[in-house]
């Protein structure tokens, strides 16, 4: 049950998009998505869609990978697709007892059904094709600015990144608790949600008393390792924007200026 | 020429009660003076409790000495504005492997100390490779450690700490946690640093057989250095050891009690080897006359 949390699923793959620098995939996500509720026209999404489809294409990642992100959203999908099927008011298509549906109404929910997809396609896309590391990495670099009003952004990152090491072994620990404590008699399994959240309290104080045990081991390992924060440290491979960057942003600010444009539009 | 030296150290665990009294001292280390030179390999051997890792810490500046002072490579520990050159000539490696590796990366952890001292981007790839490459680890460097079994986790982490450049590696139990073939890698890499690269190695262990071939074995107990001599001349003293709860390597331990049934056999015998070549001829001789008397 508890291996089946993956965070940061990164799908390792041969392609431009993995290439490019992380502050890049960043910077393209947040425009893509920042397009995506500009927009609201059909020549918007076919944009949005070739996008999508090509920087797909582009990632190697096979696409069933990048659906199965879909799971999580199913039933926030179904619920806004419906509240909008039938709650818009305007022009009635289609009538039976209190079931009333609008041509308005199927085309915000055809909207906002597409809109939710290209948003997790779009994000996953990200996380898929860049590592945790590289991730946190990018993040700090860009998010540099921020020091100066007083931001340990260096700091967070290095939290960040140490806990994504940590919840393999976190997960593993659990395991062994829950099975400690099964071998004596305590039940994981039977009865209902309540019970079962109930059940796990007593897995809580082991594992915590665990967690901070770790950290302050680790605490010293670093600092027996010369680590004195952020401060005249430096990076084994620092990030650098190469050729295939400045490509990506030219066609990322072309992306965008469409998709603005579009609202000019009269149709 | 000394790279350790620790006159007349002190130190105390203090517990305090909520009012932040001081309720109990524990006294962890009295009176501790040992120097150790340059190049040599020791080993410090101990029952729990009787100091040795609070003695690792010292090494590396992680706690003070209440009194007294350590000196790494005659840098005094005390020092602040010295903490990282000692941090960075004398490295350590710590027990638990899972707790001291910071990155999801192989080549990112190696990298993490040189990276803290601030070496420039080309040197600290050719350290990592260089590291990497000591430990017998290549082919992990873009795993993920978590992948990695104990025994190749800490010759990762090991490999963090010779990618520092170190003059003298502190390793506190590095082999406690380890399965057999695991704890032989990780003694074979120590080993292997020690000769190849001259580094200053302090091992400190309860696994008797990994003290065998140490150029010398300090022995502590309560907070004291008891004995502190050769390997062969400190496991001659069988009894001595096992008044502190601690044995003798098994080959040793198998000679010592042949001796006491009366074979003659010399006293801090080592190795498997060792043995043999007392043990062969004397098989021989009585073989011989058993098989007399037989017919």
């Amino acid at each position: 049950m508890l291996r089946d949390i993956t965070i940061g699923q990164y799908y390792p793959a041969p392609s431009v998009l993995h290439r490019l620098d992380p502050r890049t995939k960043l910077a393209g996500t947040m425009l893509y998505l920042l397009s995506l509720f500009m927009t609201d026209s059909v020549v918007g999404y076919a944009i949005a869609t070739v996008f999508l489809v090509s920087s797909i294409k582009l990632s190697k990642v096979p696409f069933r990978f990048i659906v199965k992100g879909l799971k999580a959203i199913i039933i926030l999908l179904v619920l806004s697709v419906s509240f909008n099927l039938f709650l818009t008011p305007g022009e009635p298509l289609f009538e039976f007892g209190f079931i009333r549906i609008t041509i308005e109404g199927i085309k915000t929910a055809g909207f906002m059904a597409i809109r939710l997809i290209y948003l997790v396609i779009g994000s996953s896309l990200m996380t898929l094709t860049t590592t945790p590391n590289a991730l946190t990495d990018g993040l700090e670099k860009s998010l540099g600015f921020m020091k100066r009003f007083g931001v340990p952004v260096h700091e967070i990152a290095m939290m960040m990144s140490i806990a994504l090491r940590f919840i393999p072994i976190l997960v593993e620990e659990t395991d062994k608790i829950m099975k400690a404590q099964t071998a004596r008699g305590a039940d994981f399994e039977s009865g209902g949600l309540v019970k079962k959240a109930k059940a796990m309290v007593p897995l809580l104080v082991p594992l915590f008393l665990s967690a901070f045990r770790r950290a302050a081991d680790l605490a010293m390992a670093m600092e027996a390792r010369c680590y004195h924060g952020g401060e005249g440290r430096t990076r084994m491979r620092p990030l650098r924007y190469g050729c295939l960057d400045k490509k990506a942003y030219i066609i990322l600010i072309i992306y965008f200026t469409a998709m603005a444009l579009t609202n000019l539009l009269p149709w | 020429m000394n790279i350790i030296e620790a006159r007349q150290v002190l130190f105390e665990y203090e517990q305090r009660d909520e009012n932040d009294n001081i309720e109990e001292v524990n006294v962890a280390l009295s009176d501790m003076n040992v120097t150790i030179e340059k190049g040599s390999f020791v080993c410090i051997l101990g029952h729990n409790g009787s100091g040795k890792s609070t003695f690792a810490k010292l090494l590396n500046a992680l706690q003070l000495p209440k009194e007294g002072t350590i000196l790494i490579s005659g840098m005094d520990t005390r020092d602040e504005e010295k903490l990282l050159s000692i941090r960075k000539t004398c490295g350590m490696v710590f027990q638990n492997p899972d707790n001291q590796i910071i990155s999801n990366v192989v080549e990112e952890d190696v990298a993490f100390g040189p990276e803290n001292m601030g070496v420039e981007p080309d040197e600290i790839i050719r350290r990592v490779d260089d590291a990497l490459s000591k430990v017998g680890m290549e082919a992990y460097r873009y795993k993920s450690p978590n992948m990695l079994s104990g025994g190749q986790k800490q010759r990762v982490a090991i490999a963090g700490v010779v990618a520092m450049k170190p003059e003298c590696i502190v390793l506190d139990e590095p082999t406690a946690m380890l399965d057999p073939s695991g704890r032989r890698d990780v003694v074979r890499t120590i080993r292997e640093l020690n000769k190849k690269d001259g580094i200053t190695i302090v091992h400190i262990t309860h696994y008797m057989e990994e003290a065998v071939d140490a150029d010398r074995v300090i022995v502590m107990d309560s907070g004291k250095v008891v004995m502190d001599d050769t390997p062969r001349k400190i496991f001659s003293r069988v009894e001595e050891l096992k008044k502190l709860a601690l044995g003798v390597p098994q080959i040793t331990e198998l000679a010592y009690e042949l001796r006491k049934d009366g074979l003659p056999l010399p006293l801090g015998i080592l190795t498997r080897e060792e043995l043999m070549q007392y043990l062969v001829p004397l098989l021989r001789r009585y073989g011989k006359g058993a098989e007399r008397e037989d017919a």
